[in-house]
């Protein structure tokens, strides 16, 4: 399914965070959103995962305007991996994963066969299984990344947006669930700080400053020393890699020119 | 400097021994118990159980002590029209007039504060609160000394202290959902804060009314207000708190799964279907309602909103479909159990519920706190 973000802005408090951002992902898709601190990458995201209303602009999902569709139905379809504030609530593994089944499940009915197994094999993949009955506040902060994506793949959405999913996980991890993304088949929004990781995984990159989009491509026409310099302030050499042919960025800690 | 000589395990690696296997058998005990719906059902209606005798026990004891089975013999007679003796006609009326309406009304206030307390923790995200964090109790009080104090509303006769109460809690509770949602959103440490503020502020014009009412009723007055107790029960209070109290207690345990997503935080209940700015409106609306109702009838009784919701989610845990299940008769036994301390220790004098609620609710508290790995809050 293929998602759509058409002239998106958004104003709070008479700021402007994201200005007329259109990007789309094709389905089946992987791509990534890089840009700065406070450059509006988390802010356009949420957009899409529906925590903030665009002041103007409509995001698109398989053609359907998504503020039209009602909250559980979206999230039917949209499913996202989210940087939450610490959660003081001790469910198990087992329970966090199958809170993905919310927006499928009316109340308080219990999960079906099929359902438990989707979440079995979810926490399969993740490689969290052993970890089902556990609390979640007692996991480490890379076990605790890896429910969230569990949970959202128990979603069973078309589209999933995810902010930072990398973060606290050590290499082995973030390879992991980059390749994951990739093998899943689902349309992939992905907002990433590590530019070198965006380029191996994602198929278009999207790089956003001051809330616009500066430019979008693949990630060989996308990162280039210039784009780097003036986007990021930093000076980096880029070089193919010699496995895969992804563009890397090699920083230099040389002061800017 | 020498590399580290123990690599991590790698838990999703494909030679993961676990992958693929079925999963862990469920823990045994009371939680591995409760992980089943028939589990669940057969501790609650094990609590059922536990309360109706409770019920009956407590309405027998007292200055004059009535055996369960007279008493269980009364409250036939009472229920089904059936005929007692003339010589027992005072029991009867001990047992039918004074002490029934007064228990059933400590096991309504006990399961209503316990599932209010619950909804409330989760949600404002936040394990120190309680039903009376939103400024309701406050409220309630400065409602009720106000007509007291002002001989205000005297055309409701005896009902006239307890609507001023109900009044001054949906007051509290309208000016703190406006002062909080004032901007749109309604965060968590918004309605916190401000319902913090708001007590705060009603309980200076509470003292400031009993410092300018001309006797010194109204003092102790303050103390019922403030510390809980149902020495004021009456039929004639019951079908009004059960009219809200039961129906409210369905409601809230069918908004079970929400509490438990909104628990997660706003941003993931967003991306999970639930809008967690609408669902808190409408909780807020139906906690206060709920609260409003109990303590216009009993006082703001401390302690077994805040402690039973975490008693219970360390027994069952933190699933709040199970939580709200088990929650209101495990409330509502212990406040038949308090009520019961509160009128017969140290009669003909009762002493107020909150200081028995936290005599034995601190001290249960903290050992299961030290026993259990109990993480709500924080490891």
């Amino acid at each position: 399914m293929e998602l759509g973000l058409e002239g998106l802005s958004v104003v709070t408090d008479g700021r402007s965070l994201v200005r007329d951002l259109s990007l789309t992902v094709g389905t089946g898709q992987v791509v990534g959103l890089v840009g700065p601190n406070g450059s509006g990458k988390s802010t356009a995201l949420r957009c899409v995962y529906r925590a903030l209303r665009p002041s103007t602009g409509t995001v698109r999902v398989g053609g359907e305007d998504l503020s039209r569709l009602t909250a559980r139905r979206s999230a039917r379809l949209v499913a996202a991996m989210v940087q939450d504030g610490a959660v003081d609530v001790d469910f198990t593994v087992e329970e966090a994963v199958a809170l993905g089944r919310a927006p499928h499940l009316r109340g308080n009915r219990a999960l079906g066969r099929r359902e438990r197994d989707l979440c079995a094999r979810a926490m399969d993949r993740l490689g969290i299984r052993h970890l089902a009955r556990r609390g979640v506040l007692t996991l480490s902060g890379g076990e605790r990344q890896r429910v969230l994506l569990a949970r959202a793949l128990v979603q069973e959405p078309a589209i999933l947006v995810l902010d930072e999913p990398t973060n606290h996980l050590d290499v082995h991890h973030q390879v992991e669930l980059l390749s994951l993304l990739r093998d899943s088949g689902l349309t992939v929004l992905i907002v990433l700080h590590d530019l070198n990781l965006a380029a191996a995984a994602c198929d278009r990159l999207g790089v956003l400053h001051d809330g616009r989009l500066v430019t979008a491509g693949t990630p060989e026409a996308v990162l280039t020393t210039d784009l780097v310099h003036e986007v990021f302030g930093v000076r980096a050499a880029v070089v193919s890699h010699p496995l895969t042919g992804d563009p890397q960025l090699l920083y230099s800690l040389a002061p800017s020119p | 400097m020498s590399p580290p000589a123990i690599a991590a395990p790698s838990a999703s690696s494909a030679a993961d021994p676990s992958a693929g296997e079925p999963l862990p058998e469920p823990p045994s005990g009371t939680r591995g118990l409760l992980a089943s719906r028939k589990g669940l059902v057969l501790v609650c209606a094990a609590l059922f159980a536990v309360l109706l005798v409770s019920i009956v026990t407590a309405i027998g004891l007292g200055a004059a002590v009535i055996t369960p089975g007279e008493t269980a013999r009364y409250l036939w007679a009472a229920v089904s029209g059936g005929r007692v003796a003339a010589h027992e006609v005072t029991a009867y009326q001990i047992v039918w007039e004074i002490r029934t309406p007064r228990v059933l009304l400590a096991a309504l206030v006990g399961a209503g504060l316990s599932a209010v307390g619950v909804a409330v923790q989760a949600m404002v995200r936040n394990a120190l609160a309680d039903p009376f964090v939103l400024g309701v109790s406050s409220g309630a009080s400065a409602g009720a000394v106000a007509v007291t104090v002002t001989g205000g509303l005297a055309a409701l006769g005896v009902y006239a202290v307890s609507a001023g109460a109900f009044a001054g809690a949906l007051a509290a509770s309208v000016l703190v959902y406006a002062v909080s949602a004032g901007r749109g959103a309604l965060s968590p440490l918004r309605l916190i804060l401000t319902g913090v503020a708001v007590s705060l502020g009603l309980q200076a014009v509470m003292s400031l009314l009993i410092y300018s009412a001309p006797d010194g009723e109204a003092t102790g007055m303050v103390l019922y207000w403030t510390m809980g107790g149902f020495g004021a029960a009456s039929w004639g209070a019951l079908p009004v708190v059960s009219a809200v109290v039961l129906p409210g207690l369905v409601v809230l345990y069918r908004y079970g799964r929400a509490l438990d997503v909104l628990a997660l935080g706003d941003e993931t209940a967003a991306s999970l279907g639930i809008d967690p700015d609408r669902h808190r409106k409408a909780l807020l609306a139906l906690v206060s309602l709920m609260t409003g109702v109990m303590v216009a009838v009993s006082g703001a009784v401390a302690f077994v909103g805040l402690v039973v919701p975490h008693v219970v989610r360390m027994v069952v845990g933190a699933t709040h479909a199970r939580v709200l299940a088990v929650a209101p008769p495990a409330g509502a036994v212990f406040m038949v159990g308090v009520d019961l301390v509160s009128r017969t220790l140290m009669a003909p004098r009762e002493l107020p519920l909150g200081v028995i609620t936290a005599l034995v609710g601190v001290p249960v508290f903290l050992t299961l706190m030290r026993r259990r790995a109990y993480l709500f809050g924080g490891s």
